[in-house]
């Protein structure tokens, strides 16, 4: 791990002199802030926000309560996801179970053809006796649709991440909360940026970079 | 809060300054707050994030503890006898069972419905607790979600074999195939195989999801390579986004709501399996109810005969403490009433309809050559489930613990007394017979166990046993105090397209 524990000291602007450890030797890609309880991060969130940032997260071992509000996150469309593929679900258990058991199709290959179960001369197709698979396939397709939306959404699998080059990630999923601003937003820009997070009195500061 | 701290005696692999073991002064049922306007904490003694993270990733990745080894020994020659006695019916065929043809369900029926019905507690605190708001659920909610899903596994083996020629198992789902045969979707033994099929994939997405955060956290915990290769591969690179973390809680929002009407609908398709044939003793509409209070009932014993060892040996006392123990008893008694009111219902109505047949099988029940049967699954079922009205017995858990392995083995004999009492004597008395389990019955349902136990110690051994980050938001640290969020979404919505990557949608 090229992690150099050198630490650099920035001018900013005679406001108070920025120390931050950098990471690597590339181009910048993120500034980490790193503090230790729910409160402060809070704080920072809201600092970040109000300053403009659009690229940047707060990662924590846990969701924090109203940490989206803080963020300014919108709500998010997962709900709809899961509607869609119940909904789905409802209509392949419906079409399922009446081509099953209630129809015949003249002249179509036996192997895709239905086959009308006659059973005690009761109706081909009755809704309430096929309620219930027409209901576990609805949740059926509305979980995997939810699994599949958080996976898609949060774009997971997520096989590498120039973050987790830092050992400070390794403590956000125990006991610390990493405010990240990414090198890519509109407003980064390294000595504003650093005295912004320098404000916010965090326990620690570093400049991951990229080697491209 | 209770100020008093209890050690936490177990593996911990300090993160950074250690905290220092301190004299147990008062047992965890003199910390617990009696006053109900009081709360008492969830997670007891001086605790923080970093030592809840220790305690729980320090099991997964430390030593492995001797009782471990000699509860594995013990699980795998239980499964090796399942094994073999499978391999038995497999060469030989059914007819092994002591299954005939008057009492043509016999074990591996009753034995189906006792698993599937274990299986229903960890679906009742993973997902109906999560939304009745029940903090308390954090800490048992992980194992119990782990207990349902093997549970589902034993239970799915014995309809498998029972199906006669397993080989063939394949023809229950519906798929085009070249004899132009399909199942027939109005009988409840293909709801159960829908329904059952569905809790066992859905259950185990909601444990796996919910398992990911903790299992990122052992990845970065780990230190050998081999754990972290596959922490990081089950981990799926989750790093604790606040941006990942509010759809991941979305999405635990809704698999909840989802994994509620399933989890009401499995054992109800169970109960239809009985309810929709015309043997008396079976024909009822308060089965799906009936069962579904059993299935809880039976499934709460499970939780605590896995759980009170387990914070035992693995140092898990002040995450899973003596309140949570209590309230799962709390629980088994509530359900065990309505099982008991189940029970005279069911012989009210036997009364009350004034159907011979119906009469016959609720006299021959409590009087009839299975009345052993029957007064074991009272004693079991109605009688010892009482005992958790006195604080003598919950103050002590062990007390409890008793009380749950009656209520194990209670479950089991009402499964058998509904299959083999309501089948052995029905219309015909010319068809009347008695039910004899052969060894491979016995040996199958034991070995049953093998294969739960084995799945159960795995886990305990390798993945997160309590959930990490769920115990975490319950802590006092999780909240900082009453602070004002002003609020607004950001970007807004005159943000250029240009600026906002990752912002199209949430």
């Amino acid at each position: 791990m090229s992690h150099s524990p050198s630490p650099t000291t920035v001018d900013a602007g005679g406001v108070a002199s920025a120390d931050y450890e950098t990471l690597g030797t590339g181009t910048p890609y993120a500034f980490v802030a790193e503090f230790d309880n729910v409160a402060d991060v809070m704080r920072a969130a809201e600092t970040v926000r109000d300053a403009g940032y659009l690229l940047w997260d707060v990662h924590s071992p846990i969701p924090i309560h109203h940490i989206n509000h803080a963020m300014g996150m919108r709500p998010t469309i997962l709900p709809w996801i899961t509607l869609v593929h119940g909904l789905a679900g409802l209509l392949f258990g419906l079409i399922l179970t009446w081509w099953m058991n209630a129809t015949t199709v003249p002249g179509l290959s036996a192997s895709i053809q239905g086959y009308q179960f006659l059973i005690s001369g009761k109706p081909m197709y009755s809704l309430p006796a096929n309620i219930p698979i027409i209901f576990e396939t609805t949740v059926l397709f509305a979980a995997f649709g939810t699994i599949l939306g958080l996976l898609g959404l949060n774009k997971l699998p997520m096989l590498y991440n120039p973050l987790s080059r830092s050992r400070r990630m390794l403590r956000a999923t125990a006991d610390r909360f990493l405010v990240v601003i990414e090198a890519e937003d509109e407003k980064f820009e390294l000595q504003g940026t650093a005295r912004l997070l320098r404000s916010l009195q965090p326990r620690a500061m570093e400049l991951i970079t990229e080697e491209r | 809060m209770s100020s008093i701290s209890v050690s936490a005696e177990g593996t911990s692999q300090e993160l950074s300054g250690s905290k220092q073991e301190q004299p147990q002064l008062q047992s965890q049922w003199e910390q617990q707050a009696y006053d109900p306007r009081e709360r008492t904490a969830l997670v007891l003694g001086e605790h923080d994030f970093t030592t809840v993270t220790d305690s729980v990733t320090g099991i997964a990745l430390g030593k492995t503890p001797t009782m471990w080894y000699v509860a594995m020994s013990v699980s795998l020659s239980l499964l090796s006898l399942l094994v073999v006695t499978i391999g038995y019916l497999l060469l030989t065929g059914v007819g092994v069972w002591g299954n005939n043809n008057t009492v043509s369900w016999g074990f591996p029926i009753i034995n189906f419905v006792f698993w599937v019905g274990i299986g229903h507690a960890g679906t009742l605190i993973s997902a109906i607790l999560f939304l009745l708001r029940q903090n308390w659920r954090t800490g048992i909610n992980r194992f119990a979600e782990a207990m349902t899903i093997f549970a589902v596994c034993c239970a799915g083996i014995f309809p498998g074999l029972h199906v006669g020629r397993v080989w063939l198992a394949y023809w229950l789902l519906p798929y085009p195939n070249e004899l132009g045969m399909w199942p027939q979707a109005r009988s409840p033994l293909l709801w159960d195989v829908f329904a059952v099929g569905t809790y066992a994939t859905v259950s185990l997405l909601f444990w796996y999801m919910g398992m990911v955060p903790d299992l990122a956290t052992l990845r970065d915990r780990a230190t050998k390579r081999w754990q972290q290769m596959l922490y990081g591969f089950l981990a799926l690179g989750w790093n604790g986004s606040s941006r990942h973390w509010m759809r991941f809680e979305k999405a635990y929002l809704l698999l909840a709501a989802l994994a509620t009407p399933l989890v009401l609908s499995v054992h109800s398709v169970v109960s239809f399996d009985f309810a929709t044939s015309q043997l008396p003793g079976w024909h009822t509409t308060i089965f799906p109810p009936y069962f579904v209070a059993g299935a809880v009932f039976g499934g709460f014993a499970m939780v605590l005969t896995l759980s009170i060892p387990c914070r035992e040996w693995f140092g898990l006392k002040h995450l899973i403490t003596h309140r949570h123990i209590e309230n799962m008893a709390k629980v088994m008694l509530a359900t065990g009433m309505i099982v008991s009111y189940a029970y005279s219902v069911e012989f009210f109505m036997a009364w009350y309809s004034q159907q011979p047949y119906e009469q016959f099988v609720f006299l021959n029940r409590p009087l009839g050559p299975y009345a052993w049967a029957f007064w074991t699954m009272v004693t079991c079922n109605v009688v010892a489930p009482q005992a958790i009205w006195f604080t003598a017995v919950r103050k002590n858990v062990w007390a409890i613990f008793v009380v749950a392995m009656f209520v194990n083995v209670g479950m089991w004999f009402e499964r058998f007394v509904i299959v083999v009492t309501s089948l052995h004597r029905d219309f015909l008395p010319s068809s009347w017979a008695m039910f004899a389990p052969t060894w491979v019955d016995l040996g199958m349902f034991l070995g049953s166990f093998g294969l739960f136990f084995t799945l159960f110690l795995l886990f305990c051994r390798f993945l997160p046993m309590v959930a990490i980050a769920e115990v975490k938001t319950v802590m006092p640290q999780a909240h900082p105090g009453d602070h004002p969020v002003k609020f607004d979404y950001q970007p807004s919505s005159d943000t250029p397209k240009s600026l906002r990557r990752g912002h199209w949608f949430t």
